[in-house]
């Protein structure tokens, strides 16, 4: 296996406030990896670290062995990289298609095209609705996001990601504030992506963890503190200590 | 197309074909209101220009009437210089604005609104006062007089009356609506409307921000240069009321009136105010503006989205309803 995105002693911190701590970690090729840690770990900080959206104080990142750290966000995407966030940050006056759209025409570069209408780009129209369909949200392709039900714009955060037709997908808790049901629905929907998109997920259930990921980061205070298999993290006495017992705890 | 799964298109709906025969039925309708119809279509210009990066980008700004009066400047002085051919004139007036616009998009674009805001005031307060000392050039406070313009199209003169002023000026609103209206349904419209509801979320989707404002800031310079060409045109005369503050700050009225994001909200905005205008002054010479004011807040509570948006709401709000 080799790694797409792959981390050297990564770092960032706010004055005294370490966030995360020289953190080198490797995602495979079409692996499904989870990141886990208690809360303040430093998980969401470490995707922004990723993805461009934060500088980091120190260290490096690489894409497919290039180096990226300080390639901006807009130029990693373009190379293969997306991300949903854990909070929803859609955009409330478009519909869904248009959503998705947006995310295919970037993807597609047209978004420099200034004078054909939308509706001439007939492939990204094909692309767009084909993953509207793929994520159950066909029914709402003229809704305007705003007024789109929480759990469908979880979904909606999915579908845009993957118009950007990512090689590497970094999903920040994409079930966070959804009830059970419909979280493993988001998952089923993550389970048929292709082999060979790389999946990094931050999760907090680790039902969900074990039974989707082949492969498990913990983090704790900003570093990293275990990484195996689901089968080796939950065996790992520190994990149960550090993570997995408090959350038997809580 | 089926129906569900609606794209920006480029096709005409029945009520925009009915706005623009109404404009073209102003010119027989009311032959002796066109010097008044041409000021309305050039201001709609104006803040059709207004419209493309506020409406559609989230760009604020009040000092928008420095690429007006670029525009004007240059329409004008190329005339009073000897250079009345109406056309050419006017590609210069949209390539001052576009070239004030693009010069002064590095800091314009920089911030929040309110930071924008206050810069973009201030570019408009030195545009003005950089042609307030330059009086050799621009006339100063008298203006810029002698604009002699020679035929359009080597056939029409100006006529007393406005009637080629408003031929012209419908003619050129026209082309630079359609212009607009292509772009904002193209996908570069489209990554502008996601930069105005949430530009933090648009580099993750691959998007260069910056750059696609300075594009449409860049453009819609030019077609407030170009308002302001036509305005010096049609007039025969370039004040530094062009440049002023007072311009900026109407126009903003007359969008949000018209309803902002909608492309037609400017042109309706800029009618019903300068028709109230019109009417108000002419009824009470001395304080009409209470008037006009009164017709503004009742306005903003009556019709929240604008004249335009309001109308166009209630039908997307019906669609998403019958789903």
């Amino acid at each position: 296996m080799t790694a797409v995105l792959r981390t050297e002693k990564l770092s960032r911190s706010w004055g005294a406030l370490a966030a995360v701590r020289e953190v080198s970690f490797a995602l495979e090729a079409g692996a499904r990896h989870a990141l886990i840690g208690p809360n303040g770990a430093g998980k969401t900080t470490l995707v922004n670290l990723l993805t461009g959206a934060l500088s980091p104080s120190g260290g490096e990142v690489f894409l497919d062995g290039d180096r990226i750290t300080r390639v901006p966000q807009h130029v990693r995407v373009r190379r293969g990289m997306a991300r949903t966030f854990q909070i929803t940050a859609l955009f409330p006056n478009l519909t869904v298609l248009e959503t998705v759209l947006l995310a295919a025409c970037e993807q597609g570069g047209l978004c420099w095209s200034w004078l054909s209408p939308v509706a001439r780009h007939a492939r990204e129209i094909a692309e767009a609705r084909r993953i509207v369909r793929e994520l159950h949200l066909e029914d709402e392709m003229d809704v305007r996001t705003r007024i789109l039900p929480y759990g469908k714009q979880r979904l909606l955060e999915i579908a845009v990601a993957l118009a950007s037709r990512p090689r590497v997908l970094l999903l920040d808790e994409p079930a966070a504030g959804i009830p059970k049901s419909e979280s493993a629905e988001i998952f089923e929907v993550l389970a048929r992506l292709p082999k060979d998109v790389a999946i990094l997920f931050i999760e907090h259930d680790m039902d969900l963890v074990f039974r989707f990921a082949d492969r498990v980061t913990v983090l704790a205070a900003g570093s990293m503190l275990a990484e195996g298999t689901p089968a080796e993290i939950a065996a790992n006495a520190r994990v149960r200590e550090v993570y997995l017992g408090e959350a038997a705890h809580a | 197309m089926s129906a569900a799964g609606r794209v920006p298109d480029a096709r005409w709906r029945p009520a925009e074909l009915v706005f623009w025969a109404a404009a073209v039925a102003v010119y027989f309708v009311f032959p002796h209101h066109l010097v008044l119809a041409s000021q309305i279509l050039i201001t709609g210009l104006f803040a059709l220009s207004l419209d493309l990066i506020l409406g559609y980008a989230g760009i604020v700004s009040l000092g928008h009437a420095a690429m007006f009066g670029s525009g004007a400047y240059a329409a004008g002085l190329l005339a009073h210089h000897g250079w009345g051919e109406p056309v050419s004139g006017l590609l210069a007036g949209g390539a001052a604005g576009a070239a004030l616009a693009f010069a002064t998009s590095f800091v314009a674009l920089r911030g929040g609104d309110l930071t924008r805001l206050m810069v973009t005031l201030g570019i408009g307060l030195m545009a003005y006062e950089v042609a307030n000392q330059a009086a050799s050039i621009t006339g100063g406070v008298d203006g810029l007089s002698d604009v002699a313009m020679g035929k359009l199209l080597g056939l029409f003169a100006f006529d007393l009356g406005g009637r080629t002023a408003y031929v012209y000026s419908l003619a050129v609103l026209f082309a630079v609506f359609c212009l607009s209206r292509r772009i904002v349904n193209s996908p570069f419209g489209l990554s502008l409307r996601g930069i105005r509801d949430r530009s933090a979320r648009m580099p993750a989707l691959g998007a260069p921000v910056s750059l696609r404002l300075t594009a449409v800031y860049t453009v819609a310079g030019g077609i407030a240069g170009i308002a302001g060409a036509l305005l010096a045109q049609t007039t025969q005369f370039v004040g530094l009321e062009t440049l002023g503050f007072s311009r900026s700050a109407d126009l903003l009225i007359m969008l949000v009136l018209g309803g902002a994001g909608w492309l037609y909200g400017g042109m309706v905005g800029a009618a019903a105010f300068l028709v109230a205008q019109d009417l108000l002054s002419g009824m009470n010479p001395v304080y009409w503006q209470f008037w006009l004011g009164l017709l503004l807040v009742l306005a903003v509570f009556f019709v929240p989205g604008g004249i335009v948006g309001t109308l166009a709401g209630a039908q997307l709000r019906r669609l998403e309803a019958r789903r």
